[in-house]
């Protein structure tokens, strides 16, 4: 009844914040008045051996960025330490430096933070009693999954309480009827297909980072992943979540209905937010049956029109078999082949231009062969694919992927990489790495690849060491370009510490605004954001605006 | 020369294996199926001699229910001339195959037979020998690594034994399994797909072929193997001690 009461509080609450007219900033105290402050970006920079070398400062025209540590929380001190142990249990309190250093570091090893505290609570009560604490105390807190994040929202900024999720690793129900499971936050992606395999079904997603990532994560950040365009994003398969807000409060929004109706959806908001708005512990998701036939195709294509034609061809000719649609370009197959270990190139003959992976999902073999079959037939014969492989095993198949997932490992082993992941119309997607190719020249590598399906371009910059150099050259320039066109400068990594400042280009300020005035209803006045935040000054006003960062987002390249 | 290559449908490797309920075999309803991985290998090593000129013909050869045409279309994929199938119903052992094998050698006249080394799904090990006996031909097992010298009539056969590896010289006809070191089987690529389509695939039964199917062997019970415990993280050496002594009984 209380947590009924409590959503049914929260719902008329952000009723009335954003039927009202926020006119003063100032009721949110953390909100920074100051006009206009020198320009500067900030980039942690690391020397080859990967250590925090110095925090340099770069100077750009438009958009500017301050990070300062919000004097208002506090730092810890020996009573909060005694106060979790004696909650958790000496275990789950975790001070040791050799294991802060890892949980301070996040994958791309470009963010580091300098949290002495990390705590690993075992169920949702231990959830709500640290944030509980750490409301009243003040102190800062960064919800962590698996740390798989590329935009560094997994990652405290400065010394935030981290709050690790990854003991709360148990499923607690599968209905093998209707194939929705009950799962805790901290479940690993991989285990979960896992299970799922040996009840017939699947998970409605699947990245790269399956072995490490977890599923609270993948919610939080809505993660997409390579079938999305067959099963579609987590806002559809979701059905329900549980999540605790910053002052403690747990909202049981853990629904199994595949219809409910009754009020505003409050678990939309979750989906996505980046852990800002609470932190996600359990989550009831929808999942598809397992396919028996699965067929997958490797192609090569001549140029960019070949692969975008293809994909209209594939999705009328294939229809609804076809489970996803990826391609990456002579780059990022020349960085595969020599980067990573045990890849073979499935088209030795030569290099192409242009890699297309085909897979499709079906409940009968031949028919999904057949169709195949004719498809890829048909659209050799009509010039679209100049060559190309169908697997015959799962070996063929797993080999297939392992090429395509591997590109953001290769990427890494190359040296230094900026990342880039851009939602835009497809006709358009491969202007921009020629673009940035012109643009950049000899001063580095620029590789594309993504979800041509879903129209998400992975576009990476690969050198051997970072350079200010090479990043006046991409950024903003990158973000105008994506702007422009309305597309998304972040499709589905999210914003993190990477991208927050940068939201004003694929969002307009009243957006912001609302957003900000939601974030403010779900975390209570006066110490509002438990959660690290990150301040914006844009030139055109004095008006800030808290982005908050998250869970593990998805290493899905 | 022509080669002929046998080939088996079975699992898929990579497919997690079930037993049936009623123990009588592993689940195949619905499974994915492919060719048996030392085949591929043995067809690959085929089309590599074919490719250098040594042979004139590849024909690959599979038994079984008429499903196993997906296999041979695989095969025909992978760069295969001619496929033949015999179908069978039931279930055959490696003898009965041994004796279909040797019926169709007479048939076809290879000069060079080729299979995988065993089946995943039996772990037999048995035909390629049995049909070395059966036509009296000389064998190269466990195959590592095979050069023919067309002028000598001859192949030399680097074989994986236990000892290191040993290297036989054969006059042909000779038969061959392949061991998994010998070669990477290449992908089937489309323009290959393509051409198999029209390429033939002739069928025979056990009768035409004059060999009776019977086997002397019975499965009476398939179970998986007693799952493992799991590991136990214990405190002190002395907990070690005493169930090292009380439960292992090592010590």
């Amino acid at each position: 009844m209380e947590k009924w009461r409590a959503t049914s509080n929260l719902r008329r609450s952000l009723k009335s914040i954003l039927n009202r007219q926020l006119s003063s900033v100032s009721e949110f105290r953390y909100l920074n008045e100051k006009s206009c402050q020198p320009i500067f970006n900030l980039i942690r920079d690391y020397n080859s051996v990967g250590e925090v070398n110095a925090i340099r400062y770069g100077c750009f025209s438009s958009m500017s960025t301050v990070v300062q540590r919000n004097p208002s929380f506090s730092t810890l001190n020996s009573d909060d330490i005694s106060y979790f142990k004696q909650l958790l249990g000496e275990k789950s309190v975790i001070q040791d430096e050799d294991r802060l250093e890892t949980v301070n570091t996040d994958w791309m090893h470009k963010y580091k933070g300098s949290s002495k505290l990390l705590l690993q609570p075992r169920n949702t009560e231990e959830v709500s009693q640290i944030l509980k604490y750490c409301n009243s105390r003040c102190l800062a807190v960064v919800p962590q999954g698996g740390n798989t994040g590329l935009v560094g929202g997994s990652v405290p900024v400065f010394d935030e309480v981290i709050v690790n999720v990854g003991s709360m690793n148990n499923i607690i129900s599968f209905d093998k009827v209707s194939g929705i499971l009950v799962c805790e936050a901290g479940c690993i992606l991989e285990n979960l297909i896992s299970f799922l395999d040996n009840q017939g079904f699947i998970m409605p997603l699947d990245l790269g980072a399956k072995g490490s990532c977890q599923i609270g994560g993948n919610v939080s950040t809505n993660a997409g992943g390579l079938r999305l365009v067959r099963y579609g994003s987590l806002h559809g398969n979701v059905l329900g979540l549980e999540a605790v807000l910053a002052n403690g409060d747990v909202l049981d929004m853990l629904g199994t209905l595949r219809k409910d109706n009754t009020g505003y959806d409050l678990k939309h908001l979750f989906i996505g937010s980046e852990g800002s708005l609470g932190i996600v512990t359990k989550v009831s998701i929808l999942t598809p049956p397992k396919l028996s036939s699965v067929n997958i195709a490797f192609l090569a294509c001549r140029d960019y029109s070949s692969c975008q034609k293809l994909l209209m061809e594939a999705k009328r000719k294939l229809g609804e078999i076809l489970s996803a649609f990826e391609f990456l370009d002579i780059q990022a197959m020349d960085l595969v082949l020599n980067h990573l270990d045990g890849v073979r190139n499935p088209l030795p003959a030569s290099m192409h231009n242009f890699y297309v992976l085909i897979e499709t999902t079906g409940s009968d073999e031949s028919y999904d062969r057949e169709k195949l079959e004719a498809f890829l037939l048909s659209s050799m014969e009509g010039g679209l694919i100049s060559d190309g492989v169908l697997a015959q095993d799962i070996n063929q198949a797993s080999s297939f992927w392992r090429i395509r997932e591997g590109v953001p490992e290769a990427l890494m082993k190359a040296g230094a990489v900026y990342k880039y992941d851009l939602s835009l119309p497809v006709e358009k997607m491969y202007d921009l790495v020629d673009d940035m190719r012109t643009r950049l020249s000899d001063l580095a590598r620029v590789v594309g690849y993504g979800h041509l399906g879903d129209g998400n371009l992975h576009l990476n910059v690969s050198s051997s060491q970072y350079d200010d150099k090479i990043l006046e050259q991409i950024e903003p320039y990158i973000y105008e370009w994506t702007s422009k066109h309305r597309g998304s400068i972040s499709a589905e990594h999210g914003l993190g510490l990477m991208k927050a400042n940068k939201i004003y280009y694929s969002k307009s300020p009243e957006t912001v605004k609302t957003m900000r005035s939601i974030k403010g209803c779900l975390t209570p006045m006066g110490y509002s954001t438990r959660i690290k935040f990150f301040r914006t000054l844009s030139i055109h006003r004095a008006w800030c605006m808290t982005v908050e960062y998250s869970f593990s987002h998805i290493q899905c390249q | 020369m022509k080669i002929m290559v046998a080939v088996k449908r079975v699992v898929d490797y990579a497919v997690k294996i079930r037993v049936r309920p009623d123990k009588s075999g592993v689940e195949t309803q619905n499974v994915k199926m492919s060719m048996n991985p030392f085949c591929e290998i043995a067809l690959e090593e085929a089309l590599k001699i074919k490719e250098s000129g040594l042979a004139k013909e590849v024909v690959a050869v599979s038994m079984g229910p008429s499903n196993c045409v997906d296999t041979l279309r695989t095969g025909l994929a992978m760069g295969a001339d001619r496929a033949i199938l015999v179908e069978a119903s039931r279930d055959l052992v490696p003898l009965t195959v041994a004796k279909l094998l040797k019926k169709l050698v007479e048939v076809e006249n290879p000069g060079l037979l080729i299979l995988g080394k065993q089946a995943i799904d039996d772990d037999c090990n048995q035909t390629g020998q049995m049909i070395a006996g059966l036509l009296g031909w000389p064998q190269g097992t466990f195959a590592s690594k095979v050069v023919l010298d067309k002028e000598k009539q001859a192949v030399s056969v680097d074989r994986e034994v236990d000892g290191g590896l040993e290297t036989l010289c054969l006059g042909l006809p000779v038969v061959i399994t392949t061991d998994l070191r010998l070669n990477q089987p290449r992908y089937a690529t489309l323009p290959n797909i393509m051409k198999a389509k029209s390429k033939p695939i002739k069928k025979y039964t056990p009768e035409e072929l004059n060999v009776e199917i019977k086997s002397d062997l019975e499965v009476v019970q398939v179970t998986e193997p007693p799952k493992r415990n799991a590991g136990v993280i214990l405190s002190s050496v002395d907990e070690l001690i005493d169930k090292l002594n009380n439960e292992a009984h090592v010590i």
